[in-house]
């Protein structure tokens, strides 16, 4: 089961795919041909329903829309509204909807093989409901389980026992860095009383990453339910949700769900029947990568410009207006519901011995099928691309694997075999990040990767530390010497002490690392920047 | 007041519990560079100068923003801080538009004396040469943003000490500039005391009194006319004739 699959034998419905990359591909256009079409044959909701859903995880085919019916479920991509009726027709026969029918031959181009590896790989934990519930409303949420676990906390369980819970998982911060989740939470909860606040980053900001705006998109309750467990378990009776404003419909859909949640006292004073309170907040971000540093990220809810600060003190210690403030990061949090369910135990069965559990991966580049993928930690990164993700079109190699954006570096392909995970991919001159994995061709110049990931943290250094703000500009210039061919030898140890001076000495993790980018491209096509020296490189 | 105690470059010294590390340096007798540091303003960490190698760990700490804590070993000083100091300083250059001759500060300016203490005697990063404003809007000071290193001390003097908070920041990364008032001119801003305290903390010629030239913070009746002396005759240092006093120091002119 992928999350995408329906049980056999599952009443008939149609559920279309309402998230931002399926929108962007037409798939309110087809939703509403779809519901003409199910006029047109004389059926209502009641009898066909076509449900909006979130994420249906082959983003680069969409709009993609599951048809369920009592044979199993059919996934097709890239229908376009003139082929609702089919599609309708398709899902409303009697019997198998294999069927040999006229409707069926005509949307056999866009039908989808489920058994692909792409699909039945993935191991949906935090991507559960993600694709099977609509996100906008409260009910369907619930029949799946929504705030059951938030209930049982509140009712059975002290906040130790969460916690500990937690900690049997080895659940790892998703953000990035991956800091041990139940660690964090212990440092916040054991800080002397008084306020304390909870606050989940959902300033997801690498370049192909969308994996904590596909959460949004596609279950916000699974996110809210785990940020209340948290508040709980640290504590905490006030708490921000920080999401970027790129993401409108994030922001809608989760602000619609928090409302949904208040209404009904699952959220809020003395929430779902407890003596604890939760006052939740969304706040949204004004256009800035450095806010999903955790520093930078408070000063912005308090209404402050958002540039990062020494630490120590953490924000475990001294956080939001001071107090004690929990922030992990919207996977983190939505992970949260399945471990209380499913037990610590079972969570940390999946994975390796350091990286428990599933990771949610945003696949694209060059790659024949992109899109979002929840697979368990230790997978080997091959598997990954060309198994799941079918290689690069028309048949050429991998050159290399970009992941952790751009705080991260290319993992060359001779290093497919190593098996994602924190420490692995720190090795390798990369980082787990947040989980965008870039796929790159045999024709990606890896200088010009270097230059582009550069170019981004020039335009988003915020300017506080000098190594981040003039140290970013004068990588950029020198790369692009290599990149136009006209560098000297000099060049790459300049480009060699600049990067390490930077690293060493930014303010805070993003200028940190600024210059993974390069450090790893120098590290395992070091070749190439030698070719980018010009004619005269090393003559006097 | 309870005392901590620690070592600094393998020097024992102690200080008052809360006291930063570089305090505690300034116990042991060293100094560090600093820019953005001024005792009494909060400090912020950005200039990086004064980053300290702490026992234990791998990162770096800026020493003005480290609170001390007990058994701590710091190192101040090491082939490789001396490195990334000296190229923080050839960056801080190198992104402005630093020309020291034509500097109201010139021989008066923090800039200039950190860049003599690490060393740098040229950049090896490229000039960018930015194109940047100046505010002479102000009756009695002027903001030249071309000399401006992001300090931030006046933000936080006229914030913390003045209470008036006519400064701030703007923009991000290589654009980030302070800004008076709601990016008014100087001289429109109402909120503006004209304290002159960002005038005396700022460590380089950025912000300014409109009066002053170069004699004014380096006063030196007979340099002038010394150094047309010295350039039409061709009487240097070690020529027989020495050199007036205020030229000693501004011998090592890093521009």
């Amino acid at each position: 089961m992928t999350g995408v699959q329906a049980m056999r034998g599952a009443p008939r419905r149609l559920r279309c795919c309402g998230a931002s990359g399926c929108r962007s591909a037409g798939s309110e256009a087809l939703q509403v041909a779809l519901e003409q079409a199910r006029a047109a044959v004389g059926l209502d909701a009641g009898a066909l329903p076509i449900q909006p859903v979130g994420c249906l995880r082959l983003c680069g085919r969409g709009p993609l829309v599951a048809c369920d019916g009592p044979g199993g479920t059919a996934l097709y991509g890239g229908v376009p509204p003139a082929q609702a009726g089919a599609l309708i027709a398709v899902a409303s026969a009697e019997g198998p909807i294999d069927g040999p029918l006229r409707a069926e031959a005509a949307l056999a181009a866009h039908r989808l093989d489920l058994s692909h590896p792409f699909f039945a790989l993935q191991i949906p934990v935090v991507l559960e409901g993600c694709g099977s519930l609509d996100p906008c409303s409260l009910d369907d949420a619930l029949a799946h389980g929504a705030y059951a676990q938030l209930k049982r906390c509140l009712q059975d369980l002290s906040p130790e026992q969460v916690r500990d819970e937690v900690r049997r998982s080895g659940l790892r911060g998703r953000g990035g860095a991956g800091y041990p989740t139940g660690l964090k939470w212990d440092t916040v909860a054991l800080q002397p009383a008084g306020p304390r606040f909870v606050v989940c980053n959902a300033d997801e900001g690498d370049p192909g990453a969308f994996m904590d705006r596909s959460v949004l998109e596609g279950d916000p309750h699974r996110l809210l339910e785990g940020l209340a467990i948290a508040a709980y378990a640290v504590g905490a009776d006030r708490g921000y949700l920080y999401v970027r404003a790129e993401y409108p419909l994030a922001i809608e859909r989760l602000r619609l769900a928090l409302q949904q949640a208040q209404a009904r006292g699952l959220l809020g004073l003395g929430h779902c029947g407890s003596r604890h309170d939760l006052q939740l907040e969304v706040r949204v971000g004004a256009g800035a990568y450095v806010c999903g540093e955790e520093t930078a990220l408070l000063r912005s809810i308090e209404g402050k410009r958002g540039m990062p600060s020494p630490r120590p003190p953490y924000p475990a210690q001294a956080g939001l207006q001071g107090a004690p403030t929990l922030i992990n990061n919207v996977e983190t949090l939505a992970a949260l519901p399945a471990i209380l369910r499913e037990g610590g135990a079972w969570y940390a069965a999946m994975g390796t011995e350091s990286s428990r559990g599933t990771k949610v991966f945003a696949l694209s580049g060059a790659v024949c099928h992109t899109g979002l993928l929840e697979v368990p930690m230790g997978i080997q990164l091959r598997t990954v691309v060309e198994t799941m993700g079918g290689g690069v079109p028309d048949g050429g190699a991998v050159k290399a694997v970009q992941t952790g954006g751009p705080s991260g570096g290319c993992i060359p392909a001779e290093r497919l075999d190593t098996p994602v995970d924190y420490e692995s991919l720190t090795a390798l001159g990369s980082m787990m990040g947040s989980g965008g994995m870039v796929v790159m061709g045999e024709t990606t110049a890896m200088p010009e990767v270097a230059r582009h990931f550069m170019r981004f943290s020039v335009n988003e250094s915020c300017g506080k530390c000098l190594p981040c703000r003039a140290g970013t500009v004068q990588l950029e210039q020198l790369l692009q010497r290599f990149v136009e061919g006209r560098a000297e030898a000099a060049d790459l140890d300049r480009l060699d002490a600049l990067c390490r001076m930077v690293k060493a000495t930014s303010l805070c993790g993003l200028g940190q690392a600024a210059p993974n980018p390069v450090l790893s491209t120098l590290r395992w096509f070091r070749h190439e920047y030698e070719a980018g020296c010009g004619p005269l490189a090393g003559k006097p | 007041m309870s005392v901590i105690t620690l070592t600094v470059d393998g020097c024992d010294v102690a200080v008052p519990a809360g006291a930063s590390l570089l305090q505690a340096a300034g116990a042991a007798g060293v100094k560090l560079p600093t820019l953005c540091h001024l005792d009494g303003l909060t400090p912020v960490g950005a200039c990086r100068l004064c980053l300290v190698a702490l026992e234990g760990t791998t990162k770096l700490l800026p020493a003005c923003a480290t609170e001390a804590a007990e058994g701590m070993a710091v190192s101040t000083t090491s082939p490789e801080l001396r490195e990334y100091r000296r190229m923080a300083v050839e960056l801080f250059f190198a992104e402005g538009n630093h020309i020291c001759a034509y500097c109201v500060s010139n021989g008066a300016c923090e800039l200039q004396d950190v860049a003599v203490t690490v060393g740098m005697d040229h950049s090896r990063f490229p000039y960018r040469y930015p194109q940047r404003p100046v505010d002479a809007s102000h009756p009695w000071f002027a903001l030249d943003h071309n000399h401006c290193i992001l300090c931030t001390r006046c933000v936080r003097v006229c914030d913390e000490i003045e209470g008036a908070h006519v400064w701030d920041l703007a923009e991000r990364g290589s654009d980030c500039r302070i800004i008076s008032g709601l990016d008014q001119p100087w001289g429109e801003v109402e909120a503006c005391t004209s304290c002159g305290k960002c005038v005396e903390v700022c460590p380089t010629g950025a912000l300014f009194h409109r009066e002053d030239g170069t004699s004014e913070k380096h006063p030196h009746r007979e340099l002038p006319f010394q150094l047309r002396l010295a350039r039409e005759q061709g009487q240097w240092r070690n020529q027989g004739q020495a050199l007036p006093q205020a030229l000693e120091g501004g011998g090592e002119d890093p521009s």
